[in-house]
C-alpha cells in the first residue's frame, strides 16, 4: 500500500562542510518533491553540490559534512538526525543507492553474491534458497549471467560491475533508487544502453528515481523532471521537455549550447567562461553573475529567489517581474 | 601458483645472500678475527668439525672458491661445525636445537598475541573515531613504540622482581627442578615467562594498534564502506567484514616486515631476563667470540623470519582474492 | 586512498600520498604527489604550530640539540673522570648520584647526548640519501636496473636488521660512533628505498615529467629538479623514522657491549649499569635516567613523524566536533 502523497519531500535542505578555511555550504536551501515512480534528473558541473545532495538525502554524509538545516521526509518519515540503526529498516528495502564507481563501491574481498547476501540477510531474508533465487533474478534483469555471483569485483568488466550494482540496488524492490552518475565510467555506447535498461527497469518495477549526472543530454530523454544545480543552489527546475526545449536560466542555456547535437544545423560551440565560485566565500548577489552573459546591476547586489515561469522554477532576476513572488 | 613460486624463489635468494654474508664477513674484517679464536681452540675440535670450520672461515689450503662451495655444501647437509668457546666441542646444531623451543614459545606466542590484540584494539579505536579513547590513544602508543625493549624489561624487573618480589626474572625455569611434563615444572616455566612475555607484549603492541588504526581510518572513508551503510548493514558487520578485512591486508605485509624488529627485540629481552633462548645464545656466542655458533644462529633467525613472512603471504592470499589471481 | 568529497568527481589519488582538498566550487587547491615549494613550507610551519604533537616533538628535539651542543654549560663535572665518591646517592653536588666507578651520572647523561644525536642525525641523513639514490634511480631507470636494485633492496629488507648488526659489530669488536653510523645506515636504507621507489614509480607517468622530457631536459635534471621535490614529505618522514631507529639500534648495540665502552653515551651508561648490577645495589637512577632520555628523544622523532603523517593525510587528523549540527551518527 503506497502512501498517496509524494515519496520524498526535501525542504530547504542545507549541507555544510567544516573545513580548515571555514564552513562551506555545499547545498543551499534545496527543495523538491518526488512523486511515486517519478524520474528526476539532477544535472550540474563538478562541484555544484549534486552528489552532496544525494548523499544528504540518503543520510550517508560523514564528517566533516553534515546537514545543518532543512528536512528530508521519506514516505512520511523524517530522516535527518536518525542514527544508522534507526535508518536500517528503511535502507535498501525502501531506498537504495547506486554509486558512481562500482570498482570503489563494491567490497573487493567479497564476491558479488556474498554482497547481495549481506543486503538481504540484513533485512530479514534468511532462506538460502530465497537469497539464491532473488540474486539470480536481479542479475538476469540487468543482463548478467548468474554464474557471476561467484565472481569478485575485479574479475568483472566495468560495465558488468556497474550493472551488478544496479541489480543489487533492486534486490528488495525499493520505492526510491538514487543514482550518482552511474554511467560516467563507461564509454558512450555502453552509457546509452545502460540508460535504456535503467529506464525499462524503472517502468517495469515502478520505483521513483533520482539520477545525478553532469551530462544533460544523457538524462534528457528519460527523466520526467530536470533540476539544474549550480554552486549549491537550484537554478532551474521543471518538466524535462520544457527545460530542454526552452531553457530559461542563462546557465542552463549555456549548458545546452555546450552540448552539440548530432542532428540539426551546425552551430559554433560555445562554453561558459570562468569557473565556479569559491563556496567558502561566495560572491554577493547571484552566484552565476560573474559568468553570466546577461548580467545586470541588480544581479551583483541581491541574490535571486526561485521564480515561476510557465511551470518551471528559475533562479534569475530576468524572470523576477513576470510571475512575481518566489517558489 | 606462479606467485608462490616467485616468493619461494625470492626466499631462496635471501637465504643465499645471508649465507654469502656469513662467508664474506669474517674475511672482510681486518685480520680475520676467526683465525685467532680457531687457533686457540684447535684442540677441542675433531677432524670433521675442523674441516667444516675451515671452509666456513677461510683457514686451510683450499682457494676461496672451493671454500665457498664446501661451505654451501656443509650448510645444506646441516653441518654447522662445533662450538668453539661456549660449549667447546659440542655440535652447534645440538646447542641451537636445545634453545629453539624456549624462544619459539616465548616470542612466537607473544608476538601472535600482540598482533591479534593490537589489531583488535586498532579496529575498535578507529571505528569509534572521535571518542575519548581515540584522542588519547595515538600519543600514548607512539611513545610506547619508542621505548627500548631492554629498558622496559629492566624497569619491570625493578618493579616486579626486585622491589615487589612477585615474579622471578632469571632464566627459563628454576634449575633446581627437573624438567618434565608435570604441573610443577610447567607452572614454573610459565611463571618465569610472564615478565619477559609481558615486556615483549607491551613494546610490540603499540605498532600494531597504530598501524591498524591508521589503515582502518583510511578504509572507513572508502566508497564500499559507505555502500555498506547505505545497505543498512549492522554496525559490527560493516566494521569487520567490510572495513577490517580490507584494512588488515596492508598490515599483514607490515607484520612480515616488522618481524625483523620483533626478533631484535626478543634478543634483547632474552638477554635482560637471562632467558636461555636463541637470542640469549647469540649474545653468548658474541661475547665468547664463538663464531661458528654465532653464524649458525644468524642463519636460523633469518630462516625463521622468512618462514614467518611466507606464512603471512599465505594468509594474505587467503584473505584477498586479488592476490590469488594468477599474474 | 582517502577521499573527502562524497565519492564523486575530483577524487584523484596517488599511491602512498593520497590527499584531496575539497573542491566544492573549486575553492581549495588540489595537491600533487606531496607538498612542494615555498608555499608549502609556509603551510607546513603553520600546520606544525597548530598540531600539538608536532610542537611537543619539535620542542623536545630542540632541547636535546641544545644540550648536545653546549654540554659544558649545563653540567660542570667531567663525565668520564672517576674521581668522585662511588655509588653516591643523589645530592645537591651530584644531581643523580654517582656510578660504581665514581663518575657523576648527571654529567654523563648530559655529555652522552651528543653521540646519540650525532648517530640519529647521521643515520637519518645517510639512510635517506642512499635510499633516495637507489629508490629513485631504480624507478626512473626501470628495466634490468630496476630489477637488480629492487632485488638488492628487498633482500636487505628481509634479512633481520638487528641480528645482522650484531654479527657485523661482533666481528669489529665494538663500534665507535662513526662506525655505528655507517653500520646502522647500512641496515636501515632498504625500507625507505622501497617506499621512495613506489612513490617515484607512481610519478613516472605523470604529465609534468613528460613535459620535462619533451622539453629535452636530461634525466639527472628531471630526477633532481622535478621528481625529488614532490616527494618532500616522504623524505622528511624517512629522515625522522631512520633517526628514530638509529637511536634505538645504537643504544641497544651499546647496551649489549658492542658499542665503544669508553664513549660516554646513554647506551653505554646502561651497559655499565647492568654490568655493575645497579638494581641490586640500589642505584636505580643509573638505569632509569638514560633510558628515559632515549624514550624522550625517540618520542620527539616519533611525534614529529606522526604529526607529519597527519599533516600529509588529512583523514588521519582528529575529527572536529560538529556542535549544534545534525549529523547521522553511526551508533
Amino acid at each position: 500500500m503506497q502512501p498517496a502523497g509524494p515519496v520524498l519531500t526535501v525542504h530547504d535542505l542545507c549541507v555544510e562542510y567544516a573545513t580548515e578555511g571555514g564552513t562551506v555550504r555545499a547545498v543551499d536551501k534545496v527543495s523538491f518533491d518526488l512523486a511515486p515512480g517519478e524520474f528526476l534528473g539532477i544535472v550540474g558541473e563538478s562541484g555544484c553540490g549534486k552528489s552532496t545532495l544525494l548523499f544528504a538525502v540518503a543520510q550517508l554524509l560523514a564528517p566533516p559534512a553534515a546537514i545543518t538545516a532543512g528536512s528530508v521526509i521519506f514516505r512520511g518519515q523524517s530522516m535527518v538526525g536518525l542514527t544508522d540503526r534507526q535508518l536500517a529498516s528503511v535502507r535498501w528495502k525502501d531506498l537504495s543507492v547506486v554509486m558512481q564507481s562500482a570498482m570503489n563501491a563494491l567490497n573487493p574481498v567479497k564476491s558479488i553474491g556474498a554482497q547481495f547476501k549481506d543486503a538481504m540477510r540484513a533485512h530479514g531474508v534468511t532462506s538460502k534458497q530465497q537469497i539464491a533465487e532473488r540474486s539470480a533474478e536481479v542479475l538476469r534483469m540487468v543482463g548478467i549471467d548468474p554464474v557471476h555471483l561467484k565472481s569478485y569485483p575485479h574479475q568483472l568488466s566495468g560495465g558488468m560491475r556497474q550493472r551488478s550494482m544496479i541489480a543489487m540496488a533492486l534486490l528488495l524492490t525499493p520505492e526510491l533508487v538514487i543514482m550518482d552518475e552511474p554511467t560516467s565510467a563507461l564509454d558512450v555506447v555502453a552509457q546509452r544502453s545502460l540508460m535504456v535498461q535503467i529506464k525499462e527497469l524503472q517502468e517495469q518495477l515502478g520505483f521513483a528515481m533520482i539520477f545525478v549526472t553532469h551530462d544533460m543530454s544523457l538524462v534528457s530523454h528519460f527523466s520526467d523532471r530536470l533540476m539544474v544545480m549550480y554552486a549549491g543552489l537550484v537554478d532551474e527546475f521543471g518538466p524535462t521537455r520544457q527545460v530542454f526545449d526552452s531553457p530559461q536560466h542563462p546557465y542552463t542555456i549555456g549548458l545546452m549550447e555546450a552540448f552539440p547535437s548530432i542532428r540539426g544545423p551546425r552551430v559554433p560551440l560555445t562554453g561558459i567562461p570562468g569557473s565556479p565560485p569559491n563556496l567558502a566565500s561566495p560572491p554577493p548577489g547571484c552566484r552565476f553573475a560573474p559568468r553570466c552573459p546577461k548580467v545586470f546591476a541588480r544581479c551583483r547586489e541581491e541574490s535571486p529567489e526561485l521564480y515561476h515561469v510557465n511551470g518551471t522554477l528559475v533562479r534569475c532576476f530576468l524572470h523576477a517581474d513576470g510571475g512575481a513572488g518566489h517558489g | 601458483m606462479n606467485f608462490v613460486l616467485r616468493r619461494l624463489g625470492f626466499f631462496a635468494l635471501t637465504l643465499w645472500a645471508a649465507l654469502t654474508l656469513n662467508f664474506a664477513l669474517p674475511r672482510m674484517m681486518p685480520g680475520n678475527p676467526a683465525l685467532a679464536v680457531i687457533a686457540n681452540h684447535r684442540g677441542a675440535l675433531n677432524p670433521q668439525a675442523l674441516k667444516v670450520i675451515e671452509a666456513q672461515f677461510g683457514i686451510g689450503h683450499q682457494n676461496i672458491v672451493s671454500q665457498y662451495f664446501s661451505y654451501l655444501g656443509d650448510v645444506f647437509t646441516f653441518k654447522f661445525g662445533v662450538s668453539l668457546t661456549t660449549q667447546p666441542g659440542v655440535s652447534v646444531g645440538r646447542i641451537v636445537l636445545d634453545a629453539i623451543p624456549w624462544t619459539l614459545g616465548l616470542v612466537g606466542l607473544t608476538t601472535i598475541l600482540a598482533f591479534l590484540l593490537g589489531t583488535g584494539i586498532g579496529i575498535v579505536g578507529a571505528w569509534h573515531r572521535g571518542g575519548r579513547l581515540d584522542s588519547i590513544m595515538p600519543p600514548i602508543f607512539v611513545i610506547m613504540t619508542v621505548i627500548p625493549y631492554f629498558w622496559i624489561g629492566l624497569i619491570l624487573i625493578l618493579i616486579f622482581g626486585v622491589k615487589l618480589h612477585w615474579l622471578p626474572y632469571f632464566f627459563t625455569y628454576n634449575f633446581t627442578l627437573t624438567p618434565g611434563l608435570n604441573l610443577a615444572f610447567i607452572g614454573n616455566v610459565l611463571e618465569h615467562a610472564i615478565l619477559p612475555a609481558f615486556t615483549l607484549l607491551i613494546t610490540t603492541i603499540g605498532t600494531w594498534i597504530l598501524t591498524m588504526r591508521n589503515t582502518m581510518i583510511t578504509t572507513l572513508a572508502e566508497d564500499y564502506v559507505r555502500m555498506a551503510r547505505a545497505k543498512g548493514l549492522p554496525g559490527h558487520r560493516i566494521m569487520l567484514d567490510y572495513a577490517a578485512r580490507n584494512a588488515i591486508l596492508p598490515n599483514l605485509t607490515g607484520f612480515a616486515m616488522s618481524l625483523g624488529f620483533v626478533v631484535g627485540g626478543a634478543i634483547l629481552i632474552e638477554l635482560v631476563f637471562n632467558y636461555e633462548g636463541v637470542g640469549w645464545l647469540l649474545l653468548q656466542a658474541v661475547n665468547n667470540d664463538d663464531y661458528p655458533l654465532m653464524q649458525a644462529l644468524f642463519l636460523l633467525i633469518t630462516a625463521a623470519v622468512l618462514v614467518a613472512i611466507l606464512l603471512s603471504d599465505v594468509v594474505t592470499a587467503i584473505l584477498d582474492p586479488r592476490t590469488r589471481a594468477a599474474r | 586512498m582517502a577521499t573527502l568529497a562524497p565519492g564523486g568527481p575530483g577524487s584523484a589519488s596517488e599511491s602512498g600520498q593520497g590527499t584531496i582538498a575539497l573542491t566544492p566550487g573549486g575553492g581549495l587547491m588540489p595537491q600533487g604527489g606531496g607538498i612542494t615549494g615555498a608555499r608549502s613550507l609556509r603551510r607546513m610551519t603553520r600546520a606544525i604550530r597548530s598540531n600539538g604533537k608536532a610542537t611537543v616533538g619539535l620542542a623536545l628535539l630542540v632541547l636535546f640539540c641544545l644540550v648536545a651542543l653546549f654540554p659544558g654549560v649545563i653540567a660542570r663535572d667531567n663525565p668520564s673522570a672517576e674521581i668522585y665518591g662511588r655509588t653516591l646517592s643523589p645530592s645537591a653536588r651530584h644531581l643523580l648520584g654517582t656510578t660504581a666507578f665514581g663518575q657523576d651520572i648527571f654529567a654523563q647523561v648530559i655529555y652522552g647526548t651528543r653521540p646519540v644525536l650525532l648517530i640519529a642525525l647521521g643515520v637519518g641523513l645517510g639512510a635517506t640519501i642512499v635510499a633516495t639514490l637507489i629508490g629513485v634511480a631504480a624507478a626512473y631507470l626501470g628495466g634490468v636496473w630496476d630489477g637488480v636494485l629492487g632485488l638488492i633492496t628487498d633482500v636487505l629488507l628481509v634479512i633481520p636488521a638487528f641480528p645482522l648488526l650484531i654479527v657485523i659489530a661482533s666481528y669489529l669488536h665494538g663500534a665507535t660512533t662513526g662506525v655505528l653510523i655507517a653500520v646502522v645506515t647500512l641496515v636501515s636504507w632498504s625500507y625507505t628505498a622501497r617506499q621512495l621507489r613506489s612513490q617515484a614509480l607512481s610519478l613516472r607517468g605523470r604529465d609534468f615529467l613528460e613535459a620535462a622530457r619533451v622539453r629535452g631536459e636530461r634525466s639527472l635534471y628531471i630526477i633532481v629538479v622535478e621528481i625529488i621535490p614532490t616527494m618532500t614529505s616522504l623524505l622528511v618522514a624517512s629522515f625522522l623514522t631512520n633517526a628514530l631507529y638509529a637511536v634505538l639500534f645504537s643504544s641497544s648495540l651499546q647496551f649489549i657491549g658492542l658499542g665503544d665502552p669508553n664513549t660516554v653515551s646513554w647506551g653505554t651508561m646502561l651497559y655499565w649499569a647492568e654490568n655493575e648490577e645497579a638494581f641490586q645495589t640500589g642505584q636505580v637512577l643509573w638505569i632509569i635516567v638514560p633510558g628515559l632520555c632515549i624514550v624522550a628523544l625517540g618520542a620527539a622523532f616519533a611525534l614529529l613523524n606522526y604529526a607529519f603523517d597527519e599533516i600529509g593525510n588529512p583523514a588521519l587528523r582528529p575529527v572536529r566536533s560538529m556542535r549544534g549540527k545534525r549529523v547521522n551518527r553511526t551508533r
